[in-house]
């Protein structure tokens, strides 16, 4: 090898060869962990918001959705969400600065941005999300949306979300987890443009953050799937270990033993939230390990539902309902209820009554339903179920009220509390019975 | 049995699953580097193959025609490389890389309306008794009929190569154009067919992936493995029969990846994960002078490494 133009006696001896390699083999170690070292977190930068200052008058917008809209959910419950959510904001309403709260001229449209990591029609989390935006224009006349499908979660996000400023948007949902990063970048550069984020923990002046529990339904998902295993053992297909993941398996887990107490669940990452031929390759995987039920946390979820029908296993959906492609498989699934949610933000914000904040709610205020049971579902193992979700949506069930034991044995959830929700969303570790790593 | 053996067929099953298309990709681009060019485009040919493919199969119902219409856009792709390359004298990496982003381009906005479509496909064919055999029967003799033209393909490519004229005629053009010319060869005209076949291959290798192993279309669903099989060509040292032992390992390393962590290996999956594209470097390096050595005359301009 010639370093300018030297001659650099580099990889000639067999000895020197491997001792390159083993040099290559433990920097790719060393950058692999190190790689979440370097990420540190962003401060909150609002520390000029804590101005109280009088809400703007309800216009003459108003959004009420129905107990349908809500899939069950109680109006009361939804309203009061977004209450509580405001007031205990520590950010002025800050939507009366931004552009989406001026009234609009006549004859004009508010634009609204979305932007989606995979397809619209993924079976799964971005139709989900794109199917709530459609809801958005059925709602309100006066709103046009703005969709960008299949954007990565690098600054390619930022070139999006500039173009779709550009383009008049002045409220953007950058629907996915990994967006939050690049999102955050480029608030302060658009302070009358509101930046909604769907999963993040924080929150700033003009850059609000919402999310449901649909771990809720993983419990009861789970249910059906302890029902359904003959084996005992459940599949977990996930795509990164995120709070949001984690809880979901762990309720995924509990929702089984609480028909089955002795199931064991298998859990793996594929690293990556639509990589279809290695989620084929998950699930034979799992049947590989004795698994006859197999889930998952991916973002197009078409491929996980198929293959688990043709090989002849039970498959309980998540993000979408995905019954048409898996007819023998398919038991349930938890599954978004976006199009409501949407609308009340969007609603706030043009009444100049948002103020940033981090939502967390679930099934009492109608954010997550249940997919549509599969056509060979007992009536009476549904009833069971039903009577769960219904048991979760009151709240006289606490699944993950402790003594909870993670994998190693450690006590997390000591005997009689209740963990709140925030509590849950950090949530770092897997439950006893879970085979997986997080890290 | 140990959970020794359960993570060994794992590797197995993983090494046939997402090997395979690797494996058609990598006897693509072989057949275009033996012939002295080197297409950088295999990557955009996958994808026009896995996703015209899928869409002939959704739009036909037979699967048959969606590998015919795979094959067809796969080589539609190269054939543009081919024209500006070998016609337009255009720099080989820089035509090749930039038809990988058109064909990625192509796709996504040719694909949009199917990624929910539900097709038949191919499906797995068991081979009596060969499927019995423990550990491997399952992994290597229960799967679609691609699989079992891939392994017939290896050696044939192989016999095509050293012992037919053509085969000749190939390595004579990818060793030097000039004295395939004079030995009145025309080497153009062997060019344009070897990328062509070479993109066809690539293309069978997409629909693989959409018609067989995943029955899904979605955007950029080969996520770089027209890559991995310009490095496995290196790898497997310009012989088909090499490059069938390269595909596996890097298949293999995918399936061995899950498997490890389904049985909670004390291994980081992030670590995991890099294994398939870290055993492909490692390679690289420690045979640099072997495939030095092995490499077509004709490709030493583009490819020579620092030595």
């Amino acid at each position: 090898m010639y370093i300018f133009g030297y001659r650099v006696p580099l990889f000639h001896s067999p000895l020197s060869r491997i001792a390159g390699v083993a040099a290559l083999l433990a920097t790719m170690v060393l950058l692999a962990c190190g790689a979440d070292a370097t990420s540190t977190p962003r401060p909150p930068a609002a520390t000029v918001a804590q101005v109280a200052t009088e809400v703007a008058p309800d216009t003459a917008m108003a959004f009420e959705p129905t107990v349908d809209d809500l899939a069950g959910g109680s109006p009361e419950a939804f309203a009061a969400a977004f209450e509580k959510a405001i007031a205990g904001s520590q950010f002025r309403p800050t939507s009366e600065f931004a552009a989406a709260a001026q009234p609009l001229a006549e004859g004009e449209k508010l634009k609204i941005g979305f932007i989606f990591v995979g397809s619209q029609r993924d079976l799964g989390y971005n139709q989900a999300a794109a199917e709530g935006s459609q809801y958005l224009e059925q709602v309100f006349p006066d709103v046009e949306v703005i969709r960008s499908e299949n954007i990565p979660e690098t600054a390619d996000v930022q070139a999006v979300m500039e173009q779709m400023i550009r383009d008049g948007a002045t409220i953007i949902f950058p629907t996915s987890f990994g967006y939050s990063g690049p999102t955050k970048d480029i608030i302060e550069k658009h302070p009358d443009v509101m930046f909604m984020h769907m999963g993040d923990s924080e929150s700033f002046e003009n850059y609000g953050a919402f999310f449901g529990n649909i771990w809720q339904l993983e419990y009861a998902a789970g249910q059906m799937a302890g029902n359904a295993t003959e084996t005992g053992k459940l599949g977990f297909i996930a795509a990164f270990p995120i709070p949001q993941t984690l809880l979901n398996v762990n309720a995924f887990h509990l929702g089984a033993r609480s028909v089955r107490p002795d199931v064991e669940t298998t859990f793996v990452l594929t690293g990556s939230w639509c990589d279809p031929a290695k989620q084929a390759t998950a699930v034979q995987t799992m049947i590989d390990a004795g698994v006859d039920v197999v889930t998952q946390h991916q973002d197009c979820t078409k491929t996980i539902v198929e293959a688990a029908e043709r090989a002849g296993i039970f498959v309980t959906g998540y993000h979408q309902d995905a019954s048409s492609a898996a007819p023998n498989a398919w038991l349930t699934g938890a599954v978004w209820n976006w199009g409501p949610v949407y609308a009340e933000l969007v609603n706030e914000i043009r009444n100049g009554t948002y103020k940033s904040s981090v939502m967390f709610v679930g099934l009492e205020e109608g954010w997550v339903k249940l997919a549509p049971f599969g056509s060979f579902v007992s009536d009476e193992e549904k009833q069971a179920v039903l009577d769960t979700v219904e048991a979760l949506r009151n709240g006289s069930l606490q699944p993950f009220a402790g003594p909870i034991t993670d994998q190693d044995g450690t006590v997390r959830i000591a005997e009689g509390v209740v963990p709140t929700d925030p509590e849950l969303q950090s949530i770092s570790y897997l439950l006893e019975g879970i085979t997986g790593r997080t890290n | 049995m140990s959970t020794f053996w359960i993570v060994l067929g794992g590797a197995f099953t993983g090494a046939v699953g997402p090997g395979i298309s690797v494996l058609y990709a990598t006897y693509g681009e072989l057949i275009t580097e033996r012939a002295g060019r080197i297409n950088l485009g295999t990557e955009g040919c996958m994808l026009m193959g896995a996703c015209f493919g899928f869409i002939a199969t959704v739009e036909t119902g037979s699967a048959t025609l969606g590998v015919l219409a795979a094959m067809l856009a796969g080589s539609m792709l190269s054939l543009i490389f081919a024209y500006l390359v070998i016609f337009r004298d255009t720099n080989q990496l820089a035509t090749g890389f930039a038809l990988t982003m058109f064909g990625a381009g192509v796709t996504a906005w040719a694909g949009r309306d199917y990624v929910d479509s539900l097709i038949g496909g191919l499906n797995p064919i068991s081979i009596p008794l060969l499927s019995q055999i423990p550990l491997v029967g399952k992994a290597l003799f229960r799967q679609d009929i691609l699989v079992y033209l891939a392994y017939a393909l290896g050696p044939l490519l192989w016999f095509g190569l050293y012992y037919t004229k053509w085969g000749l005629s190939l390595r004579a053009v990818g060793e030097s154009v000039t004295v395939a010319f004079a030995a009145g060869r025309n080497p153009a005209l062997i060019q344009v067919a070897a990328i062509a076949f070479g993109g066809a291959l690539s293309g069978l290798g997409g629909a693989q992936l959409s018609l067989a192993f995943t029955h899904t279309w979605s955007e950029g669903m080969t996520v770089g493995r027209g890559f991995i099989a310009v490095g496995l060509v290196i790898f497997g040292m310009w012989s088909p029969v090499r490059a069938m032992a390269g595909a596996f390992l890097f298949g293999g390393a995918i399936g061995l990846q899950l498997q490890l962590q389904s049985v909670g290996a004390p291994v980081s999956p992030f670590i995991l994960d890099m294994f398939p594209y870290v055993i492909t470097l490692a390679v690289l390096a420690l045979w640099s002078g072997a495939a030095s050595r092995a490499m077509p005359e004709g490709l030493r301009t583009v490819l020579r490494g620092g030595t």
